[in-house]
């Protein structure tokens, strides 16, 4: 049987949402289900990968790569798998295969070629490359000294973007709205890079950012697994933005347009995996621009992967050892193949969560740097009803989109959402609430007014509920519109100050929700899969069992 | 206002209506497109039907001037779960509810969606009919209606009178015309203005013919190649325009798209036969048998070609589903013709299989 070795995780650090962790042991398993055995490296015992039956054989030890080099020289591994452990991973494969230590033992460095990786991530290679196949990306300078970054303050375009090269979650960019900004963020990003290295580029703040995750065989076939929207725009790190699956606002020609261009980019790279593009659209045309690359499973990936049902770790762990998209089977239906386009038929909306109530001095304004440590998802057959259950899932101290402060003042709140925090939602709502118009809100916090007329809808119900306060008689109508929008029972009474169960008798509303599955295919074939998610609809695709079972 | 969708079975789902008033009857199917409302709105190969949308939000972009696949709506009737009214998009003119109403559309909203599709994937197509009147009224002319496979589709959406299309569009058929190096003679069976686009694009001046046109009438036009289009309907019904095109192979190179692969096929002694709930939607993979390679495709079809029909014909299968493994491209042997039953015009879906109409007009180009 033949050995593989799995570079894992590390440690989980602010800037990840363990997504490498769930990735990793989706690649172990799935390549256990291909027969092979698995060696597993993780310097961090508190992970799910690490688990006894996750891998064959289990290394704790630090991701160097001497102590990498002695589990080589003791495993004699047929392949190194390194795609799936993030950055950490990466850069480990990477300095395995320059010190030589790959070559040595003859180990084979499987999925996407080092490569690739280096075109995708050394901004400069890549620049060249998106010139080369007519992809656009913004105008930049890429900064290697002190001395560069000094000269560059007179001409750069303020605001403009910091961007580290080769860290995690962007750590040590942002944003300069001056020269000084530009000096002070600049010297601390040359620090943190790996290979002192960083780009200065024009800022997009205010256009669309949207990401497509997108798949590559080693036969060239290409497929997109989904694409999710920002609510914000750019200047917000997409691990810091509310995302929402599939994208809303994009007709299908752009939709297309950036699919076709994703597609291209990761042929062009040579990816054979997963990969994440992100794009800047301008809202007001058909122009946009490619951003970043992410030449592996990340975290964008790992939502994906949850918001489709399409597992992309497990596929790209078979890809890695030679199966092409047409040759795996779809996990979810059974009856259909990994390559094809998952279809959805409910909304998905994401938001991370931020440690701001462990870390109470710390800067809550968010910007290119990524300041969430985890994030909660939320499926339902409506954006409102999605959103307020995400909401709720956050556990923080609102279940809805009220705000226990309300005592800003409006100079204040229009700060906020010029410089959005982790409370943006609720800044957003509070402005619909003072009546600020859908188009006042969208010019100061650049939110697409699609967003901006959901939160309207789901403040108008709020304010309908607690208007029954006054007037209980259109409680019936005003309870069942709530409900189809997402509030639970609980806010709608705290609210309406009524009880919604007795207002409401289960005959006219039914106050449990319904259950649907999420099936890659939109229903269009049977499929055998746990995954359901709950939702205001009319018909169960789970079968709810005759007897209940009890929990002891 | 309510409304009410019926099903020939006898299933009612109640829901909102989303356009105009009255009862509209039609085939009921499903597309798993996300995005492309407009396109599948104005699509020809949609006549006669009750299309639902699997994705449960409609009209988020609104309906812009520019995205219409020909000119007027087509299909009988739409079912949605819910239909966006404050649309956000910079080329967005009106809602969709706006346009539905418009144009005389009956539509339906805030039906269960994925338990209909359920209903189809497990029963098949069936007729249904979408009424604001009542569900009575619904349920009665689902059952009335006159069977899909029945009617003569082709024949209400070809265009009347031949025209052409040029570099700026739509052109009257004698305009000076611009100056392109390509003719193509174009087969209307129900075409999607987007293929007349992409081949301009390519330099191609399309002549738009009525599907009723002779071998003859074609070769009159002096074309360095033929496309049958894509339509709506039983392939079977179409006994004409599979004379002419057998007439014409050989003479010119010839490409089929959707209901134009099965015209071809009929050509060359092939049948066809109604798939249970067929593809609609912009995720199908097609493999390509000559080169291995797997693209994902852009699917709108109810018929597809019995592989068994084509043994000892002068037909090769060249491209099959993935999923199904149903017959997605044909080559003929003998004649310089290719046929495929996917869309590679998009409009909407992915845009992976444009290289076919590259090909056809390298074929083209080589006939002259």
């Amino acid at each position: 049987m033949e050995k593989i070795l799995v570079i894992g995780s590390g440690p989980i650090v602010i800037g990840q949402a363990a997504e490498f962790d769930y990735a990793g042991t989706q690649a172990c398993r799935s390549l256990r289900e291909e027969g092979y055995s698995v060696v597993l490296v993780n310097s961090n015992p508190a992970t799910i990968m690490t688990d006894e039956e996750t891998a064959d054989r289990i290394y704790i030890e630090p991701l160097t790569p001497e102590f990498c080099e002695r589990v080589i020289e003791r495993e004699r591994p047929w392949g190194l798998l390194a795609t799936l452990g993030g950055q950490t991973g990466l850069n480990l494969a990477s300095q395995l295969a320059d010190l030589g230590v790959l070559e040595r033992y003859g180990v084979k460095l499987l999925g996407t070629p080092l490569e690739a990786i280096r075109k995708a991530e050394d901004r400069e290679l890549f620049r060249s490359l998106m010139r080369e196949i007519r992809e656009p990306v913004p105008e930049s300078w890429i900064v290697e000294s002190e001395a560069e970054l000094e000269a560059l303050l007179d001409t750069a375009p303020y605001p403009c973007i910091i961007r580290p090269a080769y860290t995690l979650g962007g750590t040590g960019g942002g944003v300069a709205r001056d020269r000084d900004e530009l000096w002070e963020t600049g010297r601390k990003g040359l620090k943190l890079s790996m290979r002192s290295q960083l780009m200065v580029e024009r800022s997009l703040l205010g256009w669309k950012e949207v990401e497509y995750e997108v798949m590559r065989d080693s036969k060239g076939n290409c497929i997109t697994v989904c694409n999710m929207e920002n609510l914000d725009p750019m200047g917000v790190h997409t691990g810091d933005s509310i995302v929402v699956a599939p994208s809303q606002t994009l007709s299908d020609i752009e939709y297309h347009m950036l699919r076709t261009a994703s597609l291209k980019i990761i042929q062009s790279l040579g990816i054979e995996g997963g990969c994440n593009v992100q794009l800047a659209v301008n809202p007001k045309s058909f122009d946009y621009y490619v951003i970043e690359v992410n030449p592996r499973v990340s975290r964008s990936s790992a939502l994906a992967s949850k918001a489709t049902g399409y597992p992309i770790a497990r596929v790209a762990a078979k890809i890695a050892v030679g199966k092409t998209l047409d040759e795996i089977e779809n996990a979810v239906t059974k009856t259909t193949k990994a390559c094809f386009e998952p279809a959805l038929d409910y909304v998905v909306v994401k938001i991370p969560r931020w440690p701001f109530d462990k870390f109470r001095t710390g800067d809550r304004r968010l910007s290119t740097q990524m300041k969430a440590t985890g994030e909660v998802m939320a499926i339902a057959r409506s954006f409102e009803e999605a959103m307020m259950k995400a909401v709720r899932g956050l556990e923080v101290a609102s279940k809805d989109l009220t705000h226990p402060d309300t005592s800003l003042s409006d100079e204040a709140l229009e700060d906020r959402l010029r410089h959005p925090t982790d409370e943006r939602l609720w800044h957003l709502a509070e402005a619909l609430r003072r009546g600020w118009t859908v188009k006042r809100v969208n010019e100061v916090s650049r939110v697409d007014p699609w967003f901006i007329e959901k939160l309207l809808g789901l403040v108008e119900v709020e304010s309908r509920l607690v208007g029954l306060r006054t007037e209980p008689s259109a409680a019936r109508e005003v309870f069942r519109e709530a409900l189809d929008s997402g509030f639970d029972l609980s806010t709608v009474a705290r609210l309406s100050g009524l009880a919604p169960e007795e207002a409401l008798d289960s005959a006219s509303v039914r106050l449990e929700p319904s259950y649907k599955m999420v099936d890659t295919c939109a229903g269009e074939f049977e499929s055998d899969t746990p995954y359901y998610y709950a939702t205001r609809e009319v018909e169960d695709d789970a079968a709810v069992p005759q007897n209940p079972i009890s929990v002891l | 206002m309510e409304a009410w969708l019926a099903l020939s079975d006898g299933t009612v789902y109640p829901g909102r209506s989303l356009g105009a008033q009255g009862t509209s009857v039609g085939e009921s199917v499903f597309t798993t497109g996300m995005t492309g409302y407009q396109e599948v709105l104005t699509d020809p190969s949609f006549a006669g039907q009750l299309v639902a949308f699997t994705y449960p939000l409609i009209g988020n972009y609104g309906v812009n001037d520019d995205d219409f696949e020909s000119d007027r709506v087509q299909p009988s009737g739409i079912i949605v779960k819910e239909a966006c009214d404050t649309p956000s998009n910079w080329r967005s003119r009106r809602t969709l509810a706006e346009f539905l109403r418009d144009r005389g559309v009956v539509a339906i909203q805030g039906v269960d969606t994925r338990a209909l599709v359920k209903r189809i994937r497990s029963g098949g197509v069936l007729m249904g009919a979408v009424s604001t009147v009542g569900p009575d009224q619904a349920l009665r002319a689902s059952r009335e209606a006159a069977r899909y496979d029945d009617t003569d589709f082709v024949g209400q959406v070809t265009t009347r009178r031949p025209y052409a299309w040029g570099r700026q569009g739509r052109e009257e058929i004698d305009a000076p015309a611009s100056p392109m190096p390509v003719r193509m003679a174009v087969v209307d069976c129900g075409l999607k203005h987007n293929i007349l686009r992409r081949f301009a694009a390519l330099g191609v001046r399309s002549i738009v013919l009525p599907s009723t046109v002779t071998a003859d009438e074609v070769k009159d036009w002096r074309p360095d190649g033929v496309l049958f289009s894509p339509g709506p309907g039983d392939p079977a019904r179409l006994g004409g325009v599979v004379a002419t095109a057998r007439e014409l192979l050989g003479w010119r190179p010839v490409f089929g798209i959707c209901l134009g692969n099965q015209i071809l096929c009929q050509a060359v002694g092939g049948r066809t036969f109604k798939l249970k709930f067929g593809h609609r939607g912009g995720n199908h993979p097609v493999k390509d048998l000559l080169d291995g390679s797997v693209t994902i495709t852009s699917q709108n079809h109810g018929y597809a070609v019995d592989p068994e029909s084509l043994t000892g014909k002068d037909a090769e299968v060249t491209q099959v589903n993935v999923n199904d493994g149903t017959v997605e491209g044909i080559r003929l042997k003998g004649a310089e013709a290719m046929g495929v039953q996917y869309h590679p015009e998009a409009a909407p879906g992915p845009w992976d299989s444009r290289k076919y109409f590259a090909a056809f007009v390298e074929q083209m180009t080589a006939a002259r």
